[in-house]
């Protein structure tokens, strides 16, 4: 198995659905619309001459400043054919949505729930999108690229009774 | 140790309850038994035999709050597990003391972010802050010192003593 089938595969079904495709260092990646993707990874895993039946990754990426700028990053394996092929798909605000892979891969539900929890992006048909590593109270979406670090000013012996003064110490 | 005299053979000594329930609390001080990050590497490097914490009566780390007195905070406290060291907290009887060890525990540390409680004392109450990242097991010992000098202090009235000022550096640089 090579990139070159694999392409030659997808662009004889999904051609209009392809919106670029980049080759690196041996590494193939195809950027799809929404709809694309998913019949995209429907295709790679249920045909037996591509096998893709791994999803060995599944996070999100902000390029902020760019359109669109949420991007969905899938890595799918075929164990059979010792092959590796990537697919994204874009996403834009107000309300990054893209559809979920986990009625096809159950690895993704931890996965995108991850991803929505981190960056925000909603999954269509998710089974439970709730958040998984942060708090359930948590506000916002600490890994988006304008969300603030939250750092602390830190107390030197300067300007240390400022900061106690407001800092919130727990009474006994 | 607080014995003020021995009367003879008789094998009568004479003391305060005060010091007496004091160095019953120093000497069986039995530390919670958790470890939150790097730093319980080297709380359980004090345990083990090089360092030897049972030579101060700590030797059982209980693995239930119930039965334990001391916590010590080793590694850094993210806002989602301080809900949980607030509760474990609240399971222990009283009398309770807490060490905060390493720098993430004390202020923070190197993870000034949103992700860190800045200093555990925003969710529980610190007797002894021990400096290091991580502090060697020295350091946690001395810690544990310290703050069995101040149990040692406590009054059965629960009058309040002042904190232990330390004025000059603990090591002597000539």
């Amino acid at each position: 198995m090579d990139n070159q089938t694999v392409l030659a595969a997808l662009r004889e079904r999904f051609a209009a659905e392809i919106l670029a495709v980049n080759e690196f260092r041996g590494d193939l990646s195809l950027t799809f619309t929404p709809k694309g993707y998913l019949a995209a990874a429907q295709f790679l895993r249920d045909d037996p001459d591509l096998a893709y039946t791994f999803l060995e990754n599944l996070c999100g990426v902000d390029y902020l400043g760019r359109k669109p700028r949420f991007e969905v990053v899938a890595h799918l394996t075929s164990m059979r054919h010792r092959h590796r092929v990537c697919l994204k798909v874009g996403c834009d605000e107000p309300e990054p949505t893209v559809p979920s892979l986990t009625p096809l891969f159950p690895t993704a539900n931890y996965q995108e729930r991850e991803t929505f929890d981190l960056l925000g992006i909603r999954f269509d048909g998710h089974p439970s999108l709730t958040r998984i590593l942060l708090p359930d109270d948590w506000v916002g979406h600490p890994l988006r690229k304008d969300h603030p670090l939250g750092d602390e000013e830190i107390a030197f012996t300067f300007n240390q009774e400022r900061i106690y003064a407001r800092k919130p110490f727990v009474r006994e | 140790m607080g014995i003020e005299e021995k009367a003879g053979n008789l094998g009568i000594v004479t003391t305060t309850l005060e010091t007496v329930v004091n160095w019953g609390r120093t000497n069986a001080m039995w530390p919670l038994l958790f470890g939150l990050a790097c730093c319980a590497i080297e709380m359980m490097g004090a345990q083990a035999s090089n360092y030897d914490l049972s030579r101060f009566g700590m030797e059982l780390n209980r693995a239930s709050p119930r039965q334990a007195d001391l916590m010590i905070v080793a590694g850094r406290v993210s806002r989602k597990m301080a809900p949980v060291v607030r509760r474990l907290y609240d399971q222990m009887p009283e009398p309770k003391w807490v060490i905060a060890m390493g720098d993430c525990a004390a202020c923070g540390g190197i993870f000034n972010n949103y992700a860190i409680v800045q200093g555990v004392d925003e969710v529980v109450p610190v007797d002894v802050y021990v400096a290091g990242c991580p502090p060697r097991p020295e350091a946690l010992i001395d810690g544990i010192m310290m703050l069995h000098q101040k149990v040692m202090r406590e009054k059965i009235s629960g009058k309040k003593e002042s904190p232990i000022r330390i004025d000059q550096p603990l090591v002597q640089v000539k």
